[in-house]
């Protein structure tokens, strides 16, 4: 008896905690996208679909469709690219391993520990299209022309992606360090007895074997561009801009809720971003699924 | 000839990592036209009132105190709330178990931003709009899925004996728990509280959303930001760098000094 007594105990606080702020909005966010609710005071009718009627004829919904597909490609390609190139550079697995490896990787992961938000306003600055910013600054002294990295409508979702890689190729570094460290040396010397170079082993051994965590970091990347709000809100000029350019779901959910009072609308878009996540992290599960190399 | 165009990629990337911070602690010392002048030139002197006024007219040293009241509570009910459920649910069985451990990790599938609006007027309905107890809570909750799920798989792993050994001895289920096992979990919970920490500390659209009206209640991400977006051209981007000066450099040096326990903290997660 005491026994239940004290289950119930320990699960009340947290399952209740829980009930309150996670469970019961998500559910209502599913009612809420089936209303035309503007806020507190005015009535709520049911509309049905209209929101995501309207969601799909709307010209912003797409272009923050496109913009997560670039960041999708782009974001994690670039940053497992040279995660993986870093991470075999530093541990080296024929040879001596490089001078300094520990420092390398403890400066690298750095940029994980500060707030996206905070970073962003560090690149708003280094990011100036004037001469008072560093990479224009620098441009200037080279005798090139400075360019708008965030006003440019072009540049502007390139400029942020390079924003993320900086930030997250140090964490995935690390991880795909620990892999390769566990692959074992012998493999590598069969590999140097047969004549194989550098290459060809990151190719034919390193990446093969190391398969199963370059698939979670794709996953975890993948989730990161389905978000992307608070270097967009901070970073990009009027919040998705230049002319949604850099415009994402997220900051479409924020602006239509707390900006424009569309409560319903806004938790459509919230639907579609979870099914999206949804699909996405489905859809890798199986392509990327290979047979599990024992070693 | 490969070994040193190895140490030059590598030293490449460092240098990309350290510049921007290296540049925006110069800027913090820099007048108004030094910082809309030339960016590769440096401070033309130490100006410490940089700083200052941006600890006591920019309230950054307002907004630091609020993150670490909501961060310390915040996390402490985080890892208190997720290893009691955790442990219970890891090592009792009893009737809806596996529903309750499922409920807790579907948590982790759904994103924060389709919750946004019926959390705002959850939050709103208790009262709780701007005040640190509402975010604090919120900060538990979206806390618990990954935190539950990790913790149920580490207490799963303890040795049966321990526990057994200490009822027997006549310790209640509780006593068991608080002396015998959370001791035994510490290298988890370790793990988890830096994970939390960093993420807890970090959060932008919570605050942003939960904290709107009173200034005097943000917390720094929101400070930060907000700084940067009012700051016009004739407005103090001296004390905007040295704001940021101030968020980042305690962050940086906590960093340097539990590093190692970082990175296999945060890491962790992901090699599960």
């Amino acid at each position: 008896m005491r026994r239940h007594g004290f289950v119930a105990g320990f699960l009340l606080l947290p399952v209740a905690v829980y009930l309150v702020f996670v469970i019961s909005p998500y559910v209502q966010a599913f009612q809420i996208a089936l209303t035309d609710w503007r806020g507190v005071s005015s009535g709520l009718n049911f509309v049905g679909l209209d929101n995501f009627r309207r969601m799909f004829g709307n010209d912003s919904f797409w272009q923050a469709i496109r913009n997560h597909a670039v960041l999708l490609v782009a974001m994690p390609l670039a940053t497992i690219a040279l995660a993986l190139a870093f991470a075999y550079l530093l541990n080296a697995p024929q040879g001596r391993p490089v001078r300094g490896a520990g420092f390398y990787r403890v400066v690298f992961f750095l940029p994980q520990v500060l707030a996206v938000a905070v970073v962003g306003v560090l690149f708003k600055a280094v990011y100036r299209p004037d001469a008072s910013g560093v990479i224009n600054g620098a441009l200037i002294q080279l005798g090139i022309e400075p360019v708008g990295w965030l006003t440019d409508q072009t540049l502007a979702l390139w400029s942020i992606i390079a924003v993320m890689v900086w930030q997250g190729v140090g964490f995935y570094v690390v991880l795909f360090s620990a892999g390769m460290a566990a692959i074992p040396k012998d493999v590598y010397e069969a590999a140097a007895l047969d004549g194989a170079g550098r290459l060809t082993t990151f190719f034919r051994i390193t990446l093969p074997l190391l398969w199963e965590t370059v698939q979670v970091g794709w996953i975890y990347l993948g989730i990161a561009a389905f978000d992307g709000f608070a270097l967009v809100n901070v970073l990009s000029v009027e919040q998705g801009g230049p002319d949604g350019a850099t415009t994402v779901l997220a900051t479409e959910i924020y602006k239509n809720a707390f900006g424009y009072s569309r409560f319903g609308y806004a938790s459509a878009l919230g639907v579609a971003l979870f099914f999206l996540t949804l699909t996405f992290a489905a859809v890798t599960m199986r392509v990327t699924r290979r047979e599990r190399i024992v070693y | 000839m490969g070994r040193k165009l190895a140490q030059a990629l590598l030293a490449i990337w460092v240098l990309l990592i350290i510049a921007p911070l290296v540049w925006t602690l110069l800027a913090s010392f820099k007048s108004n036209a030094e910082i809309f002048g030339d960016a590769l030139q440096l401070p033309g002197e130490l100006r410490w009132d940089n700083w200052v006024r941006a600890w006591e007219k920019a309230s950054v040293g307002r907004y630091l105190l609020n993150t670490v009241i909501v961060v310390f509570f915040g996390v402490a009910g985080t890892m208190l709330l997720s290893s009691m459920a955790a442990y219970v649910l890891a090592r009792y069985r009893f009737p809806g178990n596996r529903l309750i451990y499922f409920l807790f990790v579907s948590g982790m599938a759904f994103p924060v931003f389709l919750a946004l609006v019926p959390l705002f007027f959850v939050v709103d309905g208790l009262g709780l709009l701007d005040s640190h107890v509402g975010l604090v809570l919120v900060y538990i909750a979206y806390s618990l899925p990954f935190t539950v799920f990790f913790l149920t798989s580490f207490f799963r792993g303890l040795p049966d004996a321990v526990a057994e050994a200490a009822m027997i001895d006549g310790a209640s289920h509780t006593r068991t728990f608080f002396q015998v096992m959370l001791p035994m979990a510490k290298p988890g919970l370790v793990s988890l509280t830096i994970f939390n920490v960093l993420g807890q500390w970090n959060q932008y659209l919570l605050p942003l959303v939960l904290l709107p009206g009173d200034k005097s209640t943000w917390v720094i991400t929101q400070g930060i930001a907000d700084i940067s977006t009012i700051a016009g051209y004739e407005a103090d981007w001296p004390a905007l760098f040295a704001a940021l000066s101030m968020t980042v450099l305690p962050v940086v040096v906590a960093y340097i000094v539990f590093q190692r326990h970082i990175q296999s903290g945060l890491t962790s997660g992901a090699v599960k």
